[in-house]
């Protein structure tokens, strides 16, 4: 191997990086939000009594999981657009990140939600509270605590693969490292930099996800112990 | 005297199994009355229609003034009028003792944030377990979580109890340290409808008992009862009980 690594030449596109990089992280901060709520709304109505929502619920989780990504991307972008819904690109790669990880995140959410005994709604209930009240304080807490961790690996998953969305030329990360890699003729060194930078995001999204965790499972940060 | 619980022949299956057969007792206010009998004779089925974790199919059957037959019951008032304590606690792992307690008083009575460890510690303090106030339930030894849901039950003020065989998951010192609970609460005049195992409490701290058999109330007296059983089922019961 005779390649002569040429990091210098790439220093005049560090803003264009940094951008990238505040593109992704800007796109991931909305689309985990989103997909939290779409996720946890999708798994209560899978697992409530209404049999139409629970189906149209198990209906969306199959079709996401079962296409691939960036086909999900172009359907939503090119389809909406000739359907004559033409979306900035920005919020058509948020959309579709949100409806991709949300049916990912319904999954998780149901699996922890499952995990509940019995016993613990009927107490809920014996007290008097309302079913919305149930499923705040007695179900949906302990259930996202249980699955946190499987949250974050499904959150930081959702953060990488966001480079696909490069294909619909979203200004993230990889659609910048595609502009400069074609400009400077220096790829090999280009990626190099591209996968340290989303490392390091990674990284940060996972500090993220621990610090909120901590401030909302207080039971483990003092118990430390599963639930 | 008046009857706050008035079950007339309540009939309930599930499925095609039918569990009660027609059962028919009323509780008075501060009465304290033992259902005893058989795993599967419908004591427990019976004690769960009082406030409606089970729905009846047919009989007429009144709480607190709740009509539990009629369509029009107001189910969050009923569950306000009545507490139950299971037998597996039924905590919730996620909630500081405090939290447990505090949370359906605060969620369903709305009491302020600034009134809630006041409660909580009303409370605990009536079941002697003031000082684990900011533990988790799982740094509880099975006796005390039982006591923290007892008095999860008492702060909201119910004016029935339902007791779920509460002491059947502990070890006799636990069991004596819930049942002496249950009797001060009993001595204070609380209304209380007692699904039990325990024959001695049944015998000694029960006003009145009622022995399940079959689905149906086989015999029904005051704890003397059980000295002097009058049916031969009861007989069994007893002396394969003890």
């Amino acid at each position: 191997m005779k390649y002569t690594f040429d990091f210098a030449s790439l220093q005049e596109y560090w803003p264009e990086f940094l951008r990238g990089a505040l593109m992704t992280l800007e796109m991931t901060a909305i689309a985990t939000v989103l997909g939290m709520v779409i996720g946890v709304l999708c798994a209560i109505g899978r697992r409530g009594k209404r049999p139409w929502l629970a189906a149209l619920c198990g209906a969306y989780v199959e079709v996401v999981r079962n296409t691939p990504y960036l086909i999900q991307i172009f359907f939503i972008f090119f389809g909406l657009a000739s359907a004559g819904l033409k979306l900035p690109i920005f919020a058509a790669a948020i959309l579709t990140m949100v409806f991709n990880v949300g049916a990912y995140t319904a999954e998780i959410v149901r699996a922890g939600m499952d995990t509940i005994h019995p016993g613990q709604i009927e107490a809920a209930e014996a007290l008097g509270l309302s079913v919305p009240q149930i499923y705040w304080d007695v179900i949906l807490r302990p259930s996202l605590e249980r699955v946190y961790p499987s949250l974050t690996g499904q959150f930081v998953l959702m953060m990488l693969s966001s480079s696909v969305t490069s294909q619909i030329s979203a200004e993230e990360l990889t659609g910048v490292a595609n502009s400069v890699q074609s400009e400077s003729f220096r790829s090999f060194e280009t990626f190099i930099v591209v996968a340290v930078l989303y490392f390091l995001m990674a990284m940060l999204l996972k500090f993220a996800f621990f610090l909120v965790g901590q401030a909302m499972f207080p039971r483990r940060r003092r118990l430390g112990t599963p639930l | 005297m008046s009857a706050v619980v008035k079950l007339h022949d309540i009939h309930k299956s599930f499925g095609t199994v039918e569990v009660l057969k027609g059962v028919s007792f009323e509780i008075d206010r501060g009465e304290v009355v033992a259902i005893i009998g058989r795993s599967g004779s419908g004591k427990s089925t019976a004690l769960r229609c009082i406030n409606r974790l089970e729905t009846i199919q047919s009989g007429t059957l009144e709480v607190c003034g709740h009509r539990l037959d009629q369509p029009t019951l107001d189910l969050r008032a009923l569950r306000q009028d009545v507490g139950m304590v299971f037998q597996s606690y039924n905590l919730f792992p996620h909630l500081t003792v405090e939290q447990n307690i505090t949370l359906a008083p605060r969620r369903v009575k709305r009491l302020p944030n600034s009134q809630a460890r006041a409660l909580a510690q009303a409370s605990l303090e009536r079941v002697g377990l003031a000082e684990k106030i900011d533990c988790y339930p799982e740094q509880l030894s099975g006796g005390q979580q039982q006591r923290v849901a007892i008095a999860r039950s008492l702060a909201m003020q119910p004016k029935v109890m339902l007791f779920d065989e509460v002491t059947s998951a502990l070890d006799p010192q636990l069991t004596g340290e819930v049942l002496r609970v249950m009797e001060t609460l009993a001595q204070g005049g609380m209304t209380m409808a007692v699904v039990t195992h325990e024959m001695t409490f049944a015998r000694r701290v029960a006003d009145r008992v009622i022995f399940m058999h079959q689905g149906r109330v086989w015999e029904t007296g005051p704890g003397e009862m059980l000295e002097n059983p009058q049916t031969p089922e009861l007989q069994a019961f007893l002396s394969n009980g003890l």
